[in-house]
């Protein structure tokens, strides 16, 4: 096996949350997650929202800085770097917007957007910037003689696309992909996905692909981590997460989407009650306020990551579900915010 | 401070609308937009006309006064009576002095008001610009960092607030005076100025770093900033490349209504006497001295007095024209 | 909320003090030699270091900084020269006016109080009703002509409009007497008719800036989704602009009420200098003429509180208006 690209090792974030003069208690929003990804591979990061997959995405390429925990990228590490020293991997790793509409700054043109991230490092491509930024637009699907317009003269596919070509201006290792999609219509959806899975084949790139839409997920990924709450409670490769998923929230995320019809005896699993506040989260494991299954050994104990009862996956589950879901999955459209309505 | 009562209106306008957003044709530029606006619109156009005039007068200040035939100081006593009072009607309004003369001294009053547009300009401008640099620096640093810099420096914004400006600036530009020169010696005209402009910086960055602040709060969290940091972008570049470009347009906008109230500032201190030095031609020091002459010379009020209105009014209006043709959700 | 009000006030007094910190630097440090022009005409060397002496101008610039504030709230000695014992708010010793500067201040600030007060009324009341108006009203020709007129009054300069307003009404028509300040419980016909030209001179002009602001904050009311949503629902529209005319009303005056504190004494120092009003303004104008330092400080000082005092208020009415102030 290759020696992971990024290697994630208890990454915590949590926000203070001040009342007046007195230090509050703080939004666990990110609790401990462990997890690691090989180059070239693709890691799905999905969950609700609010359960912290957004902040782990900003935590990887530093724009939040993390409480506790280390990132290591390409075996050095990233945790604590300084700009000075983060300058030679900001290069290697960059990450694409969820808003398209947000991402790119509406005063600037195409080809300055593109450039930005050339400028900024001090980089001379040779042939000159713009000859690499058209390659850049080209690379991506846009005309590269658009090189000269505003961001507000494209639609919202063409403006995730030029998000991508700046992401892709140093030659990254890793891309972070903070729902690269979820704001875009269904059907260029899955043209912006076709391109981050041609671009990922011929570059071969690296992603973390955060993403509430588990069918967009299952499409795009080789693993996939499901988080609850700032925790990691199901990490895995695809199929075994989608076909023998162990935790009784994986499952209960599958179960939603719609078109999966052989679920077993379970049938559509509706959960019960709000996700609880990261505030002041469950005691043991967070997920027994809304699991079926949870008993009182769940409120005292926290379940460990590890394999359990032969599956091939991590669960931190006490009480593993068993059994296949049917291959074929549903078109995209089924997302794990639609499980909690 | 706020001398020019427009200005804060208009901005507070800015704000109120939110950032500008172009959602224009395809192929124009966001400033391509702002200039055909500008074009169509009529008061825009007068009001630039008139201000380009006026600008241009005052640059060629030396030349009109050739072709003219009278300078600022000349004095035309022959053509006063025994008390020093004009002949003819209108304080002495005719072919050769067409706004007629001062009385007493026999200055001619057009030349002298051309003259004194170009000291306003000078200073509304300088103080314009120096006013709109601190207060874009130190609003986009606030706004940005947040934090103890943003509370350090809302905390020097209440300061230079709290100080009444006419009050402060009326007692300071004497001392300043005072500290370089005798109480006996001529002020140059430079020293003058300068002071003017110092003062007027030292109050007018307020309005600008508090504008320039608000508009960056709204705009730091917005992803381009973030995707600039991912790339590992430095303070400058965040700063300056980044979001600066997003927020010309209520800068330019507090810009043009800053000139017109740092015009009626100058005024306003010349006419309490503190301004500049009775030598140099300014509308204050005509005003402040044409108040004495209000029941026998009315005309000597009434010139002066109608062109500083003229030149504050165009560029409140042009300024007005300008926050609309930015922002177009703000007009009609 | 008492948390807010104390972070609030421990703000001002700390924003006050550096005020004060800042202008005795300017006044009395900054200045080669502060007595210079203040004293009277006919002084000699020997006159001036007894000035200097007396006013304690040759202790260290600390050390006179700490006598003035303890002057401010404890009162000091002034010696024999300066009226001896200055009580507490002592704000020193004029050498112009012979005679304590709290004492000065206690007989000019009525008058600018009674300057701004009915003015200020008299432009909100314009102002705000005009921008109301003219925003319910938008695009219709009042509309139009009210923009156009407030435009062009705010571009008025207040010496002029007041110097016109004095040749026209006391000069030509004689129909009003020299403006000068009588009090109000002497002769109240005498105390409208010596000052109607003061307010009306400073209500033209901030009556339109009230207005253009209402408009604006008005016009930012009636097109938000809530009032939009009940007028959908059928909300009688003078009930909708009724209730929301209302805030939107009280929002601008408390907006700029507090900054405008600092442009409305500078208007009283044009407008008393223009009608030869003997008011703060004029006050601090002459004093500045004279190298009255005393004075001219405490007017500062005066001034600043006022603002201090405006903004603190301010704050508070918009924590009352807007429940999130209190939070935030």
């Amino acid at each position: 096996m290759t020696e992971p690209l990024l290697k994630v090792r208890g990454l915590t974030k949590h926000f203070p949350v001040r009342d007046g003069f007195r230090a509050g208690g703080a939004v666990r929003a990110v609790d401990g997650l462990d997890f690691d990804v090989r180059p070239g591979e693709t890691l799905g990061l999905v969950g609700e929202s609010g359960c912290g997959k957004t902040t782990t995405g900003r935590m990887l390429v530093r724009l939040l800085d993390s409480t506790s925990g280390s990132i290591e990228f390409a075996g050095r590490d990233i945790t604590h770097a300084r700009r000075g020293e983060l300058r030679p991997l900001r290069q290697d790793l960059q990450i694409i917007f969820q808003d398209p509409y947000a991402s790119l700054n509406p005063r600037h043109t195409v080809g300055r957007i593109v450039a930005m991230p050339l400028q900024v490092n001090g980089i001379n491509p040779p042939g000159g910037t713009k000859k690499r930024v058209q390659e850049l637009l080209e690379l991506v699907g846009l005309n590269p003689e658009h090189y000269n317009r505003y961001p507000h003269e494209f639609s919202g596919g063409q403006r995730q696309r030029i998000g991508i070509a700046r992401a892709l201006a140093l030659r990254p290792k890793l891309i972070v992909a903070d729902e690269p999609v979820s704001a875009l219509d269904v059907s260029i959806q899955a043209q912006v996905i076709n391109l981050l899975r041609d671009l990922q084949r011929d570059l071969d790139l690296a992603f973390v692909f955060i993403a509430h839409d588990l069918a967009v997920v299952r499409h795009f990924c080789h693993r996939v981590a499901v988080m609850y709450l700032g925790k990691i409670v199901e990490i895995g490769d695809r199929n075994d997460i989608y076909q023998h998923p162990q935790h009784p929230y994986t499952r209960a995320l599958l179960s939603a989407i719609p078109d999966v019809t052989t679920l077993g005896p379970a049938g559509r699993i509706r959960l019960a009650g709000d996700v609880p506040t990261p505030l002041s989260p469950p005691s043991g494991c967070r997920f027994r306020t809304r699991c079926w299954k949870a008993q009182d050994h769940c409120a005292t104990e926290e379940p460990a990551l590890i394999t359990r009862d032969g599956g091939r996956q991590l669960t931190a589950c006490h009480f593993p579900e068993t059994g296949t879901i049917s291959q074929d999955s549903g078109p995209a459209g089924a997302t794990a915010e639609e499980v909690s309505k | 401070m706020s001398l020019s009562p427009v200005e804060g209106v208009a901005l507070a306008e800015i704000e109120s609308t939110g950032g500008p957003e172009e959602k224009g044709l395809v192929g124009r530029s966001p400033g391509q937009l702002v200039w055909s606006r500008l074009r169509r619109d009529r008061t825009a156009m007068v009001s630039g006309i008139v201000l380009a005039v006026l600008i241009l007068a005052a640059l060629a200040a030396p030349l009109i006064s050739r072709l003219y035939g009278a300078s600022p100081s000349q004095q035309f006593g022959d053509l006063l009576d025994a008390t020093g009072m004009p002949l003819g009607y209108v304080g002495g309004v005719s072919g050769d002095h067409w706004f007629g003369l001062e009385p007493g001294l026999g200055r001619d009053i057009f030349i002298r008001m051309i003259y004194g547009i170009r000291t306003s300009l000078l200073i509304a401008l300088g103080a314009a610009v120096v006013t709109t640099t601190i207060g874009v620096v130190l609003g986009i640093v606030a706004g940005y960092l947040g934090g103890v810099v943003d509370a350090v420096i809302g905390w020097f914004t209440d300061v230079a607030l709290a100080m009444p400006f006419l009050v402060f600036a009326l007692a300071v530009v004497p001392t300043f005076s005072l500290r370089f020169y005798g109480p006996r010696d001529a002020i140059p005209t430079w020293f003058a100025v300068t002071t003017l402009i110092v003062v007027f910086a030292a109050f007018g960055w307020t309005g600008t770093a508090r504008l320039v602040r608000g508009q960056v709060v709204s705009l730091r969290e917005r992803e381009f900033v973030e995707a600039a940091r991912a790339s590992g972008a430095g303070l400058g570049h965040m700063l300056f490349r980044q979001l600066l470009p997003n927020i010309w347009a209520p800068i330019l906008v507090a810009f043009s209504l800053a000139v017109p109230s740092y015009v009626t500032g100058e005024a306003a201190l010349s006419f309490l006497g503190v301004g500049l030095p009775e030598s140099v031609p300014s509308f204050g020091r005509m005003i402040y001295r044409s108040i004495d002459y209000l029941q026998t010379d009315p005309a000597y009020v009434f010139f002066p007095g109608i062109a500083i209105f003229a030149l504050v009014l165009a560029f409140n209006l042009f300024g007005d024209a300008l926050r609309d043709a930015l922002d177009p959700k703000s007009s009609r | 909320m008492v948390r807010f009000l104390l972070k609030r006030l421990l703000l001002a007094v700390s924003v006050l003090l550096a005020v004060s910190v800042v202008s005795f630097l300017m006044f009395f440090a900054l200045p080669r030699d502060p007595v210079t022009g203040m004293c009277p005409k006919n002084c000699n060397a020997e006159r001036l270091e007894r000035v200097r002496t007396e006013l304690g101008l040759n202790d260290p610039k600390p050390q006179q900084y700490v006598n003035y504030m303890k002057g401010i709230f404890v009162g000091r000695d002034l010696g024999s020269a300066q009226g001896g014992k200055c009580e507490a708010p002592c704000l020193g010793y004029s050498y112009v006016n012979s005679e304590a500067v709290s004492d000065t201040f206690a007989r000019v600030l009525p008058v600018t109080l009674n300057i701004v007060l009915p003015a200020a009324v008299l432009w909100l009341a314009i102002g705000v009703g005009l921008g109301m108006i003219s925003a319910l009203r938008r695009g219709s020709l009042l509309d139009r002509i009210s923009i156009g007129l407030t435009l062009t009054f705010a571009s008025l300069q207040l010496y002029f409009v007041g110097a016109v307003l004095l040749l026209i009404f006391v000069y030509s028509l004689k129909i009003l007497p020299t403006p000068r300040y009588t009090p109000i419980f002497e002769n109240p016909a005498e105390w409208a008719r010596g000052l109607v030209l003061a307010w009306v001179t400073l209500a033209l002009l901030f009556s339109a800036i009230y207005a253009r602001l209402s408009r604006a904050q008005m016009l930012e009311t009636l097109s938000e989704d809530f009032v939009r949503t009940a007028r959908a629902k059928g909300v009688a529209k003078r009930k909708v602009y009724g209730r929301h005319a209302l805030r939107a009303a009280i929002t601008p005056i408390v907006t700029i009420a507090g900054i405008d504190v600092g442009a409305a004494l500078g208007g009283t120092v044009i407008t008393e200098t223009t009608f030869g009003i003997q008011g703060l303004g004029r006050t601090a104008v002459e004093a500045v003429r004279q190298g009255d330092l005393p004075t001219i400080m405490a007017t500062v000082l005066i001034s600043a509180l006022f603002v201090v005092v405006a903004n603190i208020v301010v704050d508070l009415l918009y924590a009352y208006i807007d429940p999130r102030v209190r939070l935030g």
